[in-house]
């Protein structure tokens, strides 16, 4: 039986520390969507997502209610769109977008992922096309997300893409100026991207991946941090064991509601995706839980060391909490979506570099990261290529999502609002990078790729 | 299917009795009773059985809201497995 003291504390982590299920992110294959015919591609794509997450919102909301815990997203994730296009006789890629923004409305979802390319090593006729037409899919969409992997473990960096997605996203802000830029906060550049990750704006369904399936994504900075203002001063064990006992209840829930959920829509459960996934909300971030552990401010020395910690106790402790973890499971470091990295980063004392540190040891990368809106393509390309070395060579995920916003800079805000956030314009290197971007070609697979 | 009642609120007469009327009028039976005053607030816990009721959880979850609401307290109802999810291996 149950005692009071638990069904509280339970009570108290929804109440009072924001606990909550990020996201029920239903991944369907588009495979079975290609057509010459463009438009009957459209179509069929429309048809098959519409058919297929017709009752996700719903069942969302009934889990919610009878269970008493926040389903915050409800999602859908679609194989890289790059290879549903390609097979249609056009090099128009945008009706694509829009037959996803229209679906994603009619299942009333509030964001789709998949326009998506991989080109790791190289780019296909459909990849480039894709690629090319994101500034405007993201600017005439509502709800489509995007994502480019350019890099791997395996293959190397492609660092024709890396410079072309440079481009990219200053084309990006430029179309949507007049929303700050917004566009970008939904394009994510990857190194090593993984195939099933419920999180947005990095998610599609990978042609690994079954028909249709159920990935969840949960939450829960706040509890962490209520948890270790318990143990103030204490070693750095029991700083990791509370970090794993807390995981492990937060991931419990989760794979509760992601069998309930793949049960009631007779989709497969894929995985838990157990994410510290930080909010604007006070009380929500990740960086003040590294300040619990003893930092003044985070991005001070120590940072790097604190959030290693971190994001190991939060597989540690999750890992037993599911039958299948996957997707990007760590702590998650967006600096806009995250109250304490905000304050952090307007006092000066979280910067640029700091962060391209920690995503040596965090679960991602650069996320939701605002420069200032005159940054050359050629310097993002830069930061992108920075970030895909570091995961190539680490064996990890790692992702860029700058906000280049069209006229600000350093010391100005980009206001985003809900979950985005709000993102001050952090400076960035001015010494040019050009010449070496304008090289091109492929960086090799790291040594360690030859593991056969 | 098990479900539980949690209360938090200002102690006052009648908050059982109005919880229980309410659940007794769904089909819903009480398996147990726990209440404390944690500080100075009431706190009750209840252990219900809804596997006859009349109404969902859902619909429950509905009603106890709009009483608590009346009785300026917050009563909610949770279906049992989270709390076991997240207590028991």
């Amino acid at each position: 039986m149950l005692n009071q003291k638990e069904i509280l504390s339970t009570i108290e982590m929804i109440d009072q520390q924001h606990l909550d299920i990020r996201t029920i992110t239903m991944g369907i294959s588009l495979l079975s969507c290609c057509d010459p015919d463009a438009k009957k591609a459209c179509d069929k794509v429309y048809d098959k997502i519409t058919r297929y997450a017709e009752k996700l919102v719903k069942t969302g909301e009934d889990i919610e209610r009878e269970f008493g815990i926040p389903i915050v997203n409800k999602r859908i994730s679609v194989t890289p769109m790059a290879l549903v296009a390609g097979a249609s006789d056009t090099r128009d890629y945008l009706p694509f977008a829009l037959a996803l923004d229209r679906a994603a409305k009619t299942c009333g979802v509030n964001f789709i992922g998949g326009y998506s390319a991989l080109v790791q090593k190289g780019m296909t006729k459909a990849d480039e096309n894709l690629i090319r037409s994101i500034p405007e899919a993201l600017a005439y969409t509502d709800l489509v997300c995007s994502s480019v992997n350019v890099g791997s473990t395996k293959a190397g960096i492609n660092m024709d893409a890396v410079a072309l997605m440079g481009r990219i996203i200053k084309e990006t802000a430029r179309l949507t100026e007049a929303q700050d830029g917004l566009g970008c906060a939904k394009l994510v550049v990857f190194c090593n991207a993984v195939e099933d990750n419920p999180f947005m704006a990095g998610a599609f369904h990978g042609v690994g991946e079954a028909e249709k399936v159920i990935n969840v994504g949960v939450s829960g900075p706040g509890v962490v941090h209520t948890a270790l203002q318990a143990v103030k001063g204490q070693p750095f064990e029991v700083v990791a064991e509370t970090v794993k006992k807390t995981a492990f209840r937060i991931t419990r829930m989760g794979q509760l509601v992601a069998q309930e959920a793949s049960r009631r829509l007779d989709t497969p459960f894929g995985i838990v995706d157990l994410s510290l996934a930080p909010t604007p909300a006070v009380g929500d971030s990740v960086a003040r839980i590294l300040e619990e552990m003893g930092l003044e401010v985070c991005g001070t020395h120590g940072t790097t060391a604190a959030l290693a910690m971190l994001n190991d106790a939060v597989k540690k402790g999750g890992v037993m909490a599911s039958s299948s973890v996957g997707g990007l499971s760590g702590a998650f470091i967006p600096v806009s979506e995250d109250e304490g990295m905000i304050a952090a980063a307007r006092s000066g004392v979280l910067t640029l570099d700091k962060l391209e540190a920690m995503t040596c040891v965090c679960s991602v990368g650069l996320d939701m990261i605002a420069v200032p809106g005159d940054t050359t393509a050629e310097t993002i390309s830069a930061i992108i290529a920075d970030e895909a070395a570091i995961g190539m060579v680490n064996c990890k995920t790692t992702a860029v999502r700058l906000l280049p916003a069209p006229g600000k800079a350093v010391g100005d805000t980009i206001e985003m609002g809900g979950l985005l956030g709000r993102a001050p314009v952090m400076p960035v290197h001015k010494e040019s990078a050009a010449d070496f971007i304008a090289r091109g070609g492929r960086i090799p697979a790291p040594m360690h790729s030859l593991k056969n | 299917m098990n479900a539980i009642v949690t209360v938090v609120g200002q102690d006052k007469v009648g908050i059982i009795a109005a919880i229980c009327a309410l659940l007794a009028e769904d089909n819903v039976n009480i398996l147990d009773i726990s209440q404390t005053i944690l500080q100075g607030s009431f706190t009750m816990v209840m252990a219900v059985d809804v596997s006859a009721s009349k109404s969902s959880v859902g619909d429950l979850r509905e009603k106890l809201e709009e009483l608590g609401k009346k009785m300026e307290i917050s009563i909610r109802i949770q279906r049992e497995e989270i709390f076991d999810a997240m207590h028991r291996i």
